[in-house]
């Protein structure tokens, strides 16, 4: 397609306002983590007069940040991992079997985005502290309720996002196999499995991300045994007085993790997200 | 659609006879059986944390759940429907608290889908073209999408900060806009920072999704239309917004149930106590569930706010739904 330079131009520029918009946040953070604290609570310097990276240091000594990080990383990676394990199998059942209910599943699966979660959240946090008196399993304050959370709300897009990937693969591959003598599990887990490795990784990506910033339930549901980093950073604020560049500072560790997974991994990512609902 | 499968036999292949056929005997080798063990622990773990609470929500909004009751919860007075009453008494002081804060979540929802959809909208036609640094670009704009929400959230709250906060240093110290900074976190401003906050990590998300929609749009179709004389705005209204209407519905739904719900924002810039201006919902009504301990009327309210949901996403589909078609 051809364009004018008028055109070439406006579509330059906008696009520039619009990137500097999403990196001019990144831009702070980055560059308030160079700053001494001093700095950091006077009038705001474009250019930091002083630099140092003594932030990256202090950050782990002013609040147990690597406690948190731990925790953080304990609930997401199991959460993900049995998301993800769950999702495949209901993902493959969705896109290779007719069975009663499959609409009613595939329709209950996405309308649990629809509900605010303040809703359950109440309710939730009764079942948990009642099954712990009653049967003994503590969910309430735990990694085990946290995880059992979090593993549900990656559920519904992962079940989607793979449902899609899955109707994606050619079924006359795993027919080949049934013809063979393979059992439909040994079609899902020798042939299906491995072809879908990019769909289940970005869901992996996808998983892991919603438990990592999930702020409302971590908020009531851990204690300062399980806190995660949502709730966690917020004490380096204390009255009236927030060190920002360590603050800062940990953001940055915090987010590395996730915003690497996702820049690698955005165009599965694309293709997941949208398989679902675009045509 | 699974013809292939059904009912375990191998269909249009009866010419190659099996093999080594698979056993037949055991429950859990059935094709009929297969699909609900696949599905069955989702279906489990989706029961326990969302389904049940969910129905356990709507009971407790009937029940008289404060302090003094939550311990022995099982005993609770039947309130019927007194929470309801008092949640809709828009002359009462919990009443008239709720409705102001539905009159700020309003707003609030309605800026944010709108301003998101339309910078994601100009992103995506931009990037819908090849060139040189395009998925540099692409990159850039999603990573506020894919930075931890909080940590955006935090960011803003430190640009916002009235005496050391880039955004004031650059309206009254560079730029001269204004001769006094504003408080941005207090009073009536505080609704515009959780605006910006809020555009700010979802534009990233409808660029997404519009982007991946505008890909599928052959680019002949364009030529065909700048070959006719049609103008980029013809162009845009009769070629990309039909062919993204389909990814649209779902996208502008999507984020209008995010943001009515949005707790994150709110939350993370003031806490507990945020000001007036800025009494989102969700956090509206966790503020009255913890802070009084009164779940009955937090139930009570966080039902209201389902059912309104429900309707706009009812009332929404029907009406759009209509000349186009809707897969989930």
């Amino acid at each position: 397609m051809s364009e004018s330079a008028v055109a070439k131009w406006f579509r330059r520029i906008t696009l520039a306002l619009i990137a500097v918009f999403a990196l001019f946040p990144v831009f702070i953070i980055l560059e308030t983590t160079v700053k001494p604290l001093a700095d950091v609570q006077n009038t705001f310097q474009w250019i930091p007069h002083h630099i140092t990276f003594a932030p990256y240091g202090q950050i782990w000594h002013t609040i147990p940040l690597l406690h948190y990080f731990t925790d953080s990383v304990i609930v997401s990676v199991i959460s993900t991992v049995v998301a993800v394990l769950l999702a495949t199998f209901a993902g493959y059942a969705i896109s290779r079997f007719e069975f009663h209910g499959r609409k009613v599943f595939s329709l209950a699966v996405l309308s649990t985005q629809m509900f605010p979660g303040i809703l359950f959240l109440l309710p939730l946090y009764l079942i948990y502290v009642n099954i712990g008196r009653t049967i003994g399993i503590n969910l309430y304050g735990t990694f085990l309720g946290l995880i059992i959370t979090y593993l549900t709300f990656a559920l519904p897009f992962a079940v989607w996002m793979l449902a899609g990937f899955f109707s994606s693969i050619p079924r006359d591959i795993e027919q080949a196999a049934l013809v063979d003598g393979a059992s439909h599990w040994g079609a899902l887990f020798r042939i299906v499995l491995p072809i879908a490795r990019p769909g289940i990784v970005a869901v992996s990506v996808f998983a892991f991300m919603t438990a990592w910033g999930e702020v409302l339930f971590a908020s009531v549901l851990t204690t300062s045994s399980t806190r995660t980093l949502a709730i966690g950073l917020q004490e380096y604020a204390t009255q009236g007085n927030t060190d920002w560049n360590q603050l800062m500072a940990a953001s940055v560790v915090v987010s590395l993790p996730v915003v690497i997974g996702f820049l690698a991994l955005q165009r599965y990512l694309v293709r997941g997200l949208t398989a679902g609902s675009v045509k | 659609m699974t013809d292939l499968l059904k009912n375990g036999q191998v269909k249009g292949t009866g010419e190659i006879p099996p093999v080594r056929p698979a056993p037949r005997g055991l429950w859990w080798q059935r094709p009929k059986v297969i699909p609900y063990i696949l599905v069955a622990p989702a279906i489990l773990f989706e029961l326990l944390v969302h389904f049940i609470p969910m129905v356990a929500g709507v009971v407790m909004s009937f029940f008289d759940l404060t302090l003094f009751t939550l311990h022995h919860w099982s005993s609770a007075p039947f309130g019927g429907l007194s929470n309801f009453r008092v949640a809709l008494d828009f002359n009462g002081p919990i009443g008239s608290a709720l409705l102001h804060s539905f009159e700020i979540t309003v707003p609030y929802t309605i800026l944010v889908v709108a301003i998101s959809w339309v910078i994601g909208m100009v992103a995506a036609t931009g990037l819908n073209v090849e060139f040189r640094g395009r998925s540099w670009m692409r990159s850039a704009m999603l990573i506020p999408y894919a930075l931890p929400v909080y940590v955006g959230i935090i960011t803003w709250s430190f640009m916002l900060q009235r005496s050391t906060g880039v955004v004031n240093t650059a309206l009254v110290n560079d730029l001269h806009v204004l001769h006094s900074p504003p408080f941005w976190l207090l009073g009536t401003d505080a609704f515009w920072a959780m605006v910006a906050a809020a555009v700010w990590r979802w534009f990233p998300f409808a660029f997404l999704i519009l982007l991946a929609s505008l890909q599928n749009i052959p680019t002949e179709q364009y030529e065909a239309a700048a070959v006719d004389g049609a103008s980029a705005w013809r162009q845009f209204r009769s070629i990309t917004l039909p062919s993204v209407r389909g990814a649209n519905l779902v996208l502008v739904l999507v984020l209008f149930l995010w943001n009515f719900n949005d707790f994150n924002t709110p939350y993370v810039l003031f806490g507990n106590a945020p000001p007036s201006a800025a009494d989102l919902l969700s956090l509206h009504i966790y503020i009255v569930s913890f802070d009084s301990w009164n779940f009955g009327l937090g139930s009570a309210m966080s039902v209201m706010l389902m059912l309104f949901l429900l309707l706009v996403s009812v009332v929404y589909l029907r009406v759009l739904r209509r000349g186009g078609e809707f897969n989930v």
